[in-house]
């Protein structure tokens, strides 16, 4: 039972895929402006990874080695038209979807969900598997929310459409909303988060 | 004329990295110096020249809505396009493959130095989002698409080359304890991400 708890738990804090492994960070990042796009992305990407972990779990001792990285390549890009038609069928979710463009595509070549199937899926059993990309998509989708959080607020003065600073006469920091900040806000997650947990510490 | 101002547009207004964050993982893992960087670059820039036309024939003669009219009237009306994403993909992987082996058995001296970044590419993000942005934009011809991947290879060649320089350098300087190594590389991206900014005023 510990060790279904370390599994669940250390992909969150202590090998958190963005923040320590460095993964993923392709098709993330663009999609932190607004809290409500990086909620969205954050579940796909957390049931892109679980379903695809789960599955290529259950067929590891059928993949020949060799052509390995295809096979896992047409297992999430099924998982990602899934999810990609899903968000299209809903009216609610369709504009989000529109606003996500590219990205919701790229979740396929998203190195997290490769990483994981790569480390842990092709060698071990199904339910942990399937725990762990969960519980790596939850990790991923958490500092996707941090930055979201911090761009809406300060860009736009709002929380999910909702004005909060805005109401309060602050006047919206344009630099927030553009490209850069969104890697800069990133490095000072890290730097937070490397000074907290002094192991984690590059020598 | 347009294909001129398509290509210094995709290198710099469009850039690939600064603009879109494509391809950040192996940007960050495989710019620690200069000589990995270039490899990487242009193993980038030529899987993407080859790949992204590619795709734009199997978009306009296969995937798009209508596209099968070439087969017959009764096939106007199919629409593929929701398969689009495991082709591109298929298409890269298969491709990286192919050149791998191509380069591994008549060019060893360009394998040893090359190779091992080509399986790294099929799951470059800038690649597949490449072929993405070609379907969105809609493209008029195969010129066109050829060009934007050249532009968009060529971006992200500058970028990792950059940054590999500055982070050479960066490693005889005094930097916090916490963000050492990945943390202000993140800061350094971000820094040279506002600098590629100036050439968004650029109207080309």
């Amino acid at each position: 039972m510990g060790k279904m708890k370390d599994t669940v738990l250390k992909p969150i804090f202590k090998g958190n895929p963005i923040t320590v492994l460095v993964l993923g960070i392709c098709s993330s990042l663009a999609v932190t402006v607004e809290l409500k796009g990086a909620l969205v992305m954050a579940l796909s990407v957390t049931i892109v990874t679980g379903l695809s972990s789960l599955v290529c779990s259950l067929i590891r001792k059928t993949i020949p080695n060799r052509v390995r990285i295809i096979i896992q390549l047409v297992v999430v890009a099924l998982m990602v038209i899934l999810v990609d038609q899903f968000l299209k069928a809903f009216e609610a979710t369709y504009a989000i979807d529109k606003q996500l463009s590219v990205y919701i595509g790229l979740i396929i070549t998203n190195c997290m969900v490769m990483g994981r199937i790569e480390a842990f899926a092709l060698g071990n059993k199904p339910v942990p598997s399937l725990l762990d990309g969960l519980a790596n998509g939850l990790g991923y989708g958490m500092i996707l929310v941090i930055v979201a959080f911090v761009r809406e607020l300060l860009g736009s003065g709002t929380l999910f459409g909702y004005p909060v600073l805005s109401a309060l006469g602050y006047v919206n920091n344009g630099l927030v909303i553009l490209p850069p900040m969104a890697l800069i806000i990133l490095g000072c997650i890290i730097w937070v988060h490397r000074s907290i947990d002094k192991d984690l510490q590059e020598k | 004329m347009e294909y001129i101002s398509l290509f210094v547009k995709s290198i710099f207004v469009d850039n690939m990295i600064f603009a879109y964050f494509l391809g950040m993982c192996s940007y960050l893992a495989v710019s620690k110096n200069v000589k990995t960087a270039n490899g990487l670059g242009l193993a980038v820039i030529f899987v993407l020249a080859c790949t992204l036309p590619l795709n734009y024939l199997l978009n306009t003669y296969v995937l798009k809505p209508g596209a099968l009219a070439w087969l017959g009237p009764k096939f106007a009306e199919v629409d593929l396009s929701f398969l689009s994403f495991i082709i591109f993909i298929a298409v890269i992987a298969a491709f990286t493959q192919l050149v791998e082996m191509i380069v591994e058995k008549f060019l060893p001296s360009l394998y040893s130095s090359l190779g091992i970044y080509l399986p790294l590419i099929a799951v470059n993000c800038a690649i597949l989002g490449g072929s993405l942005f070609m379907q969105q934009r809609d493209f008029v011809n195969v010129g066109e698409s050829a060009v934007y991947a050249l532009g968009s290879g060529l971006g992200w060649y500058l970028a990792i080359v950059a940054l590999a320089a500055i982070r050479e350098k960066m490693s005889y300087s005094n930097v916090p304890a916490g963000l050492k190594g990945i943390g202000i590389t993140f800061i350094t991206v971000g820094l040279m991400g506002i600098a590629f900014m100036a050439f968004m005023g650029i109207a080309l």
